[in-house]
């Protein structure tokens, strides 16, 4: 069993298993239009990589013994799961094959595409924020995609009928407020923002009075980028969300973390840390176009059960989507 | 906190293999499964964890057991050098072309940190009394090119840029030719952040690289980056070969696989290390610190390091007895502030000595705060050192004068004191509760 595993995982290369799921794909595309299949398309170089190893498994072994459950925590390690996470998901597949006394890996296969979806299930409300007068606080580490999944995020919102103000509230990362100043100016947004080294509290102070002069609807604010670890910019995040506490009781108050989905197990970290100090209502996972597995947000949602909302998959405009577990899942095993 | 669970686990390993000698299979394959772990929670690799083992392995069985260690502590102490090994054991500082100008060019991800990186390095050439020239090569990131002159300006290093309407590489050689002219010895080109796996983009970077023939590419990482490290150093390496590597945002407490990854893949030295967010917090990297980050397992190694090196057990011992009686003195606090201080940044140090995880979460030490500490202790007379209790207000007051601090900062301090001692003496004893070990063990340090 072995053998035939390791030899197959040796000669099927990524390169051969991309022909594979873009012959796939291709056949798909015409008949599946619409949000699905591009998420698919977007998500392929996902789908080859995290399960590029799980189908790789699923597909060399017959039966189900402990060297089966070997390959396969591997290969949910190589898509950045984590050791937690994998431990904890191998150990509830081991007890659901024994109780439903399952014995080939094709049914392991649904069973473990249900667990997964079970763990990443989004409430039906966790977009409703985008019908309110919402605040929308948008946090991270540096270098995540924070200003430009604002850019996006604004577009679409004008898109949809909503109307929308951004707040410049990384005040310290050089040419940020420019950079965010672009954005607007692309989905025609206003955008409240000061002098650099200013204060970001004063700044989104400012916007939280401008957007209910105005009514507006979504009020967005952009952050500065910190690390996790540096309790004085994490206590300058908290003043920030408690400004748009007391000035803004009456808005839905919605906390964005975004995490590259290239980042490790520090994003678990990262997340529990923010957490403290922003009430995070969702996540936003970048960057999947890449060669990323993206698997710690499934370790996020595990642990912290913060749902990931959104996802970009591309520089475009439109390439930051609603995320849905069920879609995301599926599409990451297989559609056929 | 991850930190606990890793460290209990390493201690495991110390209480369950206790005999000497050399060390045999069963030693090393308990070790390494702990190794095993301990790296992939790093982020290192799952295939490169699997082939280090593996050679680790093999080296280790039938390695005679120093006197001082457990076979547990000699199987670490085995993984840590060939780590160190593995990363690069030579100090890698900037090179220069024959002809000036020496031209580098910076490549990486999206929000790697390139253009920060590229600024601090213009930074760095600048104190060693070079010209440089800072490169706007990004023209597709909304204000890239605006970042880069806000940050050169900071520096007073020059930034040459032509909006964002020409070609990255046609901006690339008119910058050559400008810095010929204008002296600068070395160029640093910045660039746009771009995926490995988009071949247009890529396209860009070895047609810059085909025209300008730079001296040096640098490919900037994220020190957060997980599994996929490997592809994206694979890749940008094979279509661009790469020189050397830049790891950022280290002062985050990611442990850093990423690092070990890159260089095990690329077999490229990672030069740089970014420590911070000012444009001065970059270093000079050093594998032996990384390789204990990304162990996790900070005052074990140390304590390997001085056990192997057969410092004096009776001190440590004398030590030990010290902090669980709680007779710690401001000389013994001197002492063990100025040895980690030579070992790095405290908040770094702080978060990686098991066990100290949850006590030390929120107390945040800046390193400022240890320099005024060490200028009250050495305001201190012998005797005050040595008995703290003597340290009457008169006394307070002289220290605060000699130190230049207010006595409110005296008192503070001399609060924490106590408080630190007697923090350390709860956590003699409990590291004493889980006995076993030999006795260098139970020291926080």
């Amino acid at each position: 069993m072995k053998e035939k595993s390791q030899i197959n995982g040796e000669l099927q290369t990524n390169e051969e298993l991309q022909t594979n799921n873009e012959l796939h794909m291709n056949k798909n595309e015409d008949k599946k239009k619409g949000f699905f299949s591009k998420l698919v398309i977007g998500l392929s170089k996902t789908r080859d990589n995290l399960i590029g190893g799980v189908e790789n498994v699923l597909n060399s072994f017959i039966t189900i013994d402990e060297e089966f459950y070997e390959e396969l925590e591997e290969a949910l390690i190589m898509a950045d799961l984590g050791v937690n996470t994998v431990l904890k998901v191998i150990e509830d597949l081991r007890v659901k094959v024994k109780e439903q006394k399952l014995t080939s890996t094709e049914e392991v296969r649904e069973l473990l595409k249900n667990e997964l979806k079970s763990l990443m299930l989004v409430n039906e409300d966790a977009y409703d924020f985008v019908d309110q007068k919402t605040v929308l606080l948008v946090i991270g580490v540096n270098g995540v995609g924070k200003t430009t999944t604002i850019g996006k995020l604004s577009n679409q919102y004008k898109l949809a009928g909503k109307t929308v103000m951004l707040a410049a509230a990384d005040t310290f990362r050089a040419a940020a407020i420019d950079q965010l100043k672009v954005w607007a100016n692309r989905s025609g947004v206003p955008l409240i923002a000061q002098s650099e080294n200013s204060d970001p509290g004063a700044v989104v102070y400012d916007a939280i009075q401008s957007a209910k002069a105005k009514n507006t609807d979504i009020l967005i604010c952009d952050t500065a980028g910190r690390l996790h670890n540096k309790k004085n910019l994490m206590d300058e995040l908290h003043k920030i969300y408690r400004i748009i506490e007391r000035e803004y009781p009456a808005a839905h108050k919605e906390v964005l973390l975004v995490l590259d989905s290239t980042t490790g197990q520090n994003a678990v970290q990262q997340a529990k840390l923010f957490k403290e100090t922003a009430d995070i209502t969702g996540v936003v996972l970048t960057k999947l176009d890449g060669t990323a597995k993206g698997g710690i947000a499934i370790a996020i949602q595990s642990e912290l059960k913060l749902p990931v909302k959104y996802i970009g998959v591309g520089e475009g405009i439109d390439d930051l989507r609603p995320f849905d577990s069920n879609d995301f899942i599926d599409a990451l095993f297989n559609i056929t | 906190m991850a930190f606990e669970s890793l460290s209990d686990r390493f201690q495991n390993i110390f209480s369950g293999l206790r005999k000497k000698g050399k060390l045999s299979e069963a030693d090393v394959k308990a070790a390494m499964r702990e190794v095993k772990m301990a790296l992939l929670e790093a982020d290192v690799n799952f295939k490169v964890v699997k082939q280090f083992v593996n050679s680790v392995k093999e080296r280790a069985v039938g390695v005679e057991v120093m006197e001082s260690l457990t076979p547990g502590q000699q199987v670490i102490k085995i993984v840590n050098e060939e780590m160190i090994k593995l990363m690069g054991d030579d100090n890698q500082d900037l090179t220069f072309s024959k002809e000036p100008p020496t031209i580098y060019m910076m490549v990486g991800l999206q929000g790697a940190g390139k253009t920060t990186s590229s600024a601090k390095i213009a930074g760095l050439l600048k104190k060693k009394g070079k010209n440089p020239l800072l490169v706007a090569g990004d023209i597709y990131r909304p204000a890239a090119v605006k970042q880069l002159q806000v940050v050169g300006e900071q520096l007073d290093v020059p930034v040459f840029e032509m909006g964002t309407n020409n070609k990255p590489v046609d901006i690339a050689k008119a910058a050559i030719e400008y810095g010929k002219k204008n002296n600068n010895d070395v160029i640093i080109i910045d660039t746009a952040g771009r995926l490995h796996i988009d071949e247009k983009m890529m396209g860009e970077l070895v047609e810059i690289k085909e025209q300008v023939k730079p001296f040096q590419i640098l490919l900037v990482v994220d020190s957060m980056t997980g599994q996929d490290a490997v592809n994206v150093a694979e890749s940008f390496n094979n279509q661009l070969e790469i020189d050397g590597v830049i790891l950022t945002k280290l002062d985050g407490d990611t442990r850093g696989g990423a690092a070990l990854s890159v260089k095990a893949v690329t077999g490229k030295p990672i030069k740089f290390a970014c420590v911070g967010e000012k444009l001065t917090d970059v270093e000079v990297f050093h594998s032996d610190r990384m390789a204990s980050r990304i162990l996790g397992m900070g005052d074990v190694l140390t304590l390997i390091e001085k056990a192997s090196e057969n410092i004096d057990e009776a001190k440590a011992k004398e030590m030990e007895r010290k902090l669980r009686k709680a007779e710690f003195t401001f000389d013994d606090f001197l002492d063990q502030m100025q040895q980690l201080k030579s070992m790095g940044s405290i908040n770094d140090l702080l978060g990686m000595i098991p066990g100290m995880g949850k006590q030390m979460k929120n107390v945040q030490i800046d390193d400022k705060e240890i320099a005024k500490m060490e200028a009250m202790i050495l305001s201190m007379t012998n005797e005050e050192r040595a008995n703290p209790d003597l340290i009457n207000p008169s006394r307070k007051k002289r220290i605060a004068t000699g130190s230049g601090n207010d006595i409110g900062a005296v008192n503070r301090f001399i609060k924490q004191f106590h408080q630190s001692k007697q923090m350390m003496k709860q956590m003699g004893g409990m590291m004493k509760g889980k006995k076993g070990r030999n006795g260098m063990m139970n020291l926080p340090f």
